[in-house]
């Protein structure tokens, strides 16, 4: 009886410390900072001292044309990067997808760029950048052109750039699995019918990577709204504000401003809006489960 | 395996590529080893004279020798890498440790809140660090704190110093506690598929010669998931290391770390570009070797966890 009792308890033991941390470390706060984003709240007081307010930081924030000029700038860093990181990922793994001598060590030279901290990438591109010395203007006015104006006129672009260099390769690796991974009959039997590379790409090739690509883009998706360092560090959400996306504008308010009732308030947009993404990612992952169940069914059927 | 013959412009393109994705860091490498005066007048990219008086300057305060360049040692460089290695090793083994205990409950038992844990997990792993820095924030300063009243508040103000009650910030263990908490979703995720993966009828072998669970875990199960293990340490020591946003939050002047440091540099008008490159190399240059030496690991890791969904 007493083994019973163990055996029953066992993967409770198992869970326990995780559950225990997170719930101190990862709830507990998310329920703190919902609780406190009706509040108004500054840093110099506990939560309990600070005066209950309602939703109105909330309707401040929807009408605060700064909070939507960063919720805009947020949105299309997060569409274009992923938009960009995908279409020259996806490409360059179709391109590469031979058996070619040294894949492994140009795999590992692709992976550099994600390892490194983002705060020490928004340092090299900030010097890249930079008026004078940097190295595009220095290049540019080497061969006779005017320089640009990266990270003033241009900062969005400029820290878009930035972020597809980092971030390409993991789009280019997890296609370049996926297409190693498709089954080699499909595509033997295009070969046969003499379909042309092109053929085979796009009737075959992309629309077997479609699962995979997907989830891929989602879960960039996801990390480009986390992105906060590389933009710090090159542009601190200026020039105006040009870069401020949330995740920036939540700790400037926290620190500078010193709101955190409306800090958490714009915690929470945010929070909602990542949920909505990962909801769709969850959606589509079961919809292409029960697809494949499906298909999986008629071919027993079949034989 | 036999190799097929490429092209030339193929070839060219892929070394266009290489120089694109390895430029930049190259670039910065190379720029640590000049003066200020070279990195501004520019005259040329690759012919200088190297020197290592940046790296001097960054590392002044754990140099045995003082560099004859220095007057007064204001970048405690060395100080920020000792917090920032203990910070990331402690927070990735406690983050291994636990995070594969709880994939395991979540892939071999069915138990009451399974579903709940599992769905949880899955949710929290979007949570931005911008999200929590408030609620951190306010909470490791006003709520996680032991009152100076208490026994062990006043043993720890009597034996460390300080003023006010005991906090949670400013310590090293409150942001290795952050920390572990934003890795352990993903640590979970990624570890359940590796965990699949083992033969039920090893731990049931093993069940039978008369282990118990933890002892199955332990020697059946922990060994067999070695390549995912590696995978989720690197992952989770990248994150710890290069987080700036929770720390410079969390951290006081004896805690900071080095993206804190890095960041505090850049920020002032006159950027001292060759220090600032050299701090920035030391800090990528763990995460750099750990690629160069576990590339396969890492990209097994990512397609495991991108493939899994």
């Amino acid at each position: 009886m007493a083994t019973k009792g163990i055996n029953r308890l066992t993967p409770y033991m198992f869970m326990a410390p995780a559950a225990i941390i997170m719930g101190i470390a990862l709830l507990y706060p998310l329920g703190y900072m919902v609780y406190g984003s009706f509040r108004d709240w500054n840093p110099s007081q506990t939560i309990g001292e600070s005066e209950f307010v309602g939703l109105k930081n909330y309707i401040t924030l929807f009408y605060d044309p700064a909070f939507r000029e960063s919720l805009s700038v947020t949105l299309t860093f997060a569409f274009a990067v992923v938009f960009a990181e995908l279409l020259l990922g996806v490409g360059l793994a179709l391109l590469l997808d031979r058996n070619i001598r040294g894949m492994s060590i140009l795999r590992t030279l692709f992976i550099l760029p994600m390892m490194i901290a983002p705060v020490v990438v928004g340092l090299m591109w900030r010097y890249m950048y930079h008026p004078t010395v940097g190295t595009f203007n220095r290049f540019l006015e080497s061969i006779g052109l005017e320089g640009v104006d990266w990270l003033g006129q241009h900062a969005l672009m400029s820290v878009i750039i930035a972020d597809v260099w980092q971030w390409t390769p993991f789009i280019f690796i997890l296609s370049l699995a996926a297409l190693q991974s498709l089954p080699r009959s499909a595509l033997e039997a295009a070969r046969i019918d003499g379909a042309t590379p092109w053929q085979q790409i796009i009737h075959i090739k992309l629309p077997l990577m479609m699962p995979v690509l997907i989830v891929t883009a989602l879960l960039r998706l996801i990390d480009a709204f986390k992105v906060l360092e590389v933009i710090l560090v090159m542009t601190e959400g200026g020039p105006g504000l040009s870069t401020e996306i949330v995740a920036l504008r939540i700790s400037r308010t926290a620190t500078e401003f010193r709101e955190l009732g409306t800090a958490a308030a714009m915690s929470n947009y945010l929070l909602i809006l990542l949920l909505l993404l990962t909801l769709s990612m969850f959606a589509v992952t079961k919809l292409q489960e029960a697809r494949a169940a499906r298909l999986a069914r008629q071919i027993q059927e079949e034989d | 395996m036999s190799y097929e013959r490429q092209n030339p412009a193929f070839y060219a393109l892929l070394v266009a590529l290489i120089f694109m994705a390895v430029g930049p860091i190259v670039l910065m490498f190379a720029n640590s080893f000049k003066l200020d005066v070279d990195i501004i007048s520019g005259t040329s990219g690759l012919l200088f004279l190297p020197t290592i008086q940046n790296y001097e300057t960054a590392l002044c305060d754990v140099l045995w020798y003082e560099p004859d360049h220095i007057d007064f040692c204001a970048l405690k460089f060395g100080g920020a890498f000792i917090n920032s290695l203990i910070i990331a090793l402690v927070s990735t083994a406690l983050t291994l440790v636990i995070g594969c205990m709880a994939a395991y409950a979540l892939v071999r038992f069915r138990f009451m809140g399974r579903d709940t844990a599992s769905l949880t997990t899955l949710m929290v792993r979007m949570v931005p660090p911008a999200v929590l820095l408030v609620p951190v924030f306010g909470l490791w300063n006003n709520e996680f704190c032991i009152g100076k009243t208490t026994w062990l508040g006043s043993l720890i103000r009597e034996s460390l110093g300080g003023r006010g009650d005991v906090c949670l910030a400013g310590t090293h263990s409150g942001i290795i506690l952050v920390y572990v908490a934003m890795n352990l979703p993903f640590v979970i995720w990624i570890l359940q598929s590796f965990i699949v993966q083992v033969p039920r009828s090893l731990e049931e072998a093993a069940r039978v010669d008369g282990a118990g669970p933890f002892q199955v875990f332990f020697k059946v199960v922990l060994p067999l998931i070695k390549p995912g293990l590696a995978a989720a340490a690197i992952f989770t020591f990248r994150i710890a290391w290069n987080e700036y946003l929770l720390a410079s939050a969390l951290s006081d002047r004896d805690t900071k770390t080095v993206p804190i440091l890095i960041v505090n540099n850049m920020s002032e008008f006159n950027v001292e570009w060759g220090v600032i490159m050299a701090t920035g190399m030391l800090l990528a240059i763990p995460p750099i070797i750990f690629t160069l030496f576990a590339s396969r690991q890492i990209i097994t890791g990512m397609t495991a966890g991108a493939v899994k969904g």
